[in-house]
């Protein structure tokens, strides 16, 4: 992907704040990267056309699975050199919570980086980490620049 | 319901807002399109579609598809249901510049939880981009999470 070769050949590999920007979709739900020393966490700002359900203002189940999505692959090109945006293979939700009008925050975790797959497991919550709103794990297919 | 059911993605503003529409449905399922649109871009180099686009027209459909479900009659727009989980199987990437199209089924309803597969494909069933099964509760309470 041209942005993440540009990113890594003026040093900014790890600008996934950069990255998040050159994604029309990512930039359509607002979703921005906070990073911390080495430790990264993805932010969607609550939003009016993120809604699935308006009675109860609740974020669309689509919304909350696209976001553990990016999560995981900002993650995994975080840890990782790869030039290309890994491929889903699968990823598999379990919502856990109604995902309310608010902020929500995002981590992932990459449990096994082989070769060609890796393993990662992301998690989303609100007002307490210890009450997340979603979690997910899903195989990402790495392509070689 | 069956007469509101077509209006109802129109209520759902981030359905709206990647543009799904109803194409068919029939007593277990529902056929339901995404157009597409740049702001949906996943990869700028290639044009393709996000997968959370596609996240996101397997989850409205495989929901769509239980309010179809003859046997659901009183799961009702009143009634809540949520969905527990949602797994995506992504098969072949998307094309550039097409539609997406999802076939959601609910093939086993109980008085709680129903059961849902769905396909994605541009313009052939037999070709599918991705595939899911989802479970949903059915009749949760139906008030904001405090």
């Amino acid at each position: 992907m041209k942005i993440l070769a540009e990113l890594r050949q003026q040093g900014r590999g790890q600008d996934m704040q950069a990255l998040v920007e050159h994604l029309p979709y990512a930039r359509f739900l607002g979703i921005s990267v906070d990073r911390k020393g080495n430790e990264i966490t993805t932010i969607l700002p609550f939003s009016d056309h993120l809604v699935g359900n308006v009675r109860l203002r609740a974020l669309h189940g689509g919304v909350i699975g696209a976001f553990l999505e990016i999560t995981s692959i900002v993650q995994l090109l975080f840890d990782t050199s790869c030039e290309r945006l890994p491929k889903t293979i699968d990823i598999s939700i379990d919502y856990l919570r109604s995902g309310r009008p608010v902020e929500t925050y995002g981590r992932a975790i990459v449990t096994r980086h082989g070769r060609r797959v890796a393993n990662v497991r992301a998690e989303m919550w609100q007002e307490s980490r210890t009450a997340p709103v979603a979690a997910s794990h899903g195989h990402f297919l790495l392509t070689p620049a | 319901m069956s007469e509101n059911i077509d209006d109802h993605l129109a209520h759902i503003p981030h359905a709206a807002a990647i543009g799904m529409t109803l194409v068919s449905r029939n007593a277990s399922g529902c056929v339901v399109r995404v157009a597409y649109a740049e702001h949906l871009v996943g990869d700028p180099d290639t044009g393709v579609i996000h997968g959370g686009v596609i996240t996101a027209l397997l989850d409205n459909a495989s929901g769509m598809a239980v309010r179809s479900d003859p046997d659901g009659a009183d799961i009702g727009e009143e009634r809540s249901m949520a969905t527990l989980d949602l797994r995506i199987d992504y098969m072949r990437p998307a094309q550039p510049r097409q539609d997406l199209y999802c076939d959601a089924h609910c093939y086993r309803m109980t008085s709680n939880v129903a059961f849902v597969r769905a396909i994605a494909y541009h313009d052939d069933r037999n070709d599918p981009i991705a595939s899911s099964v989802a479970t949903f509760m059915l009749g949760t309470k139906a008030a904001p999470r405090q």
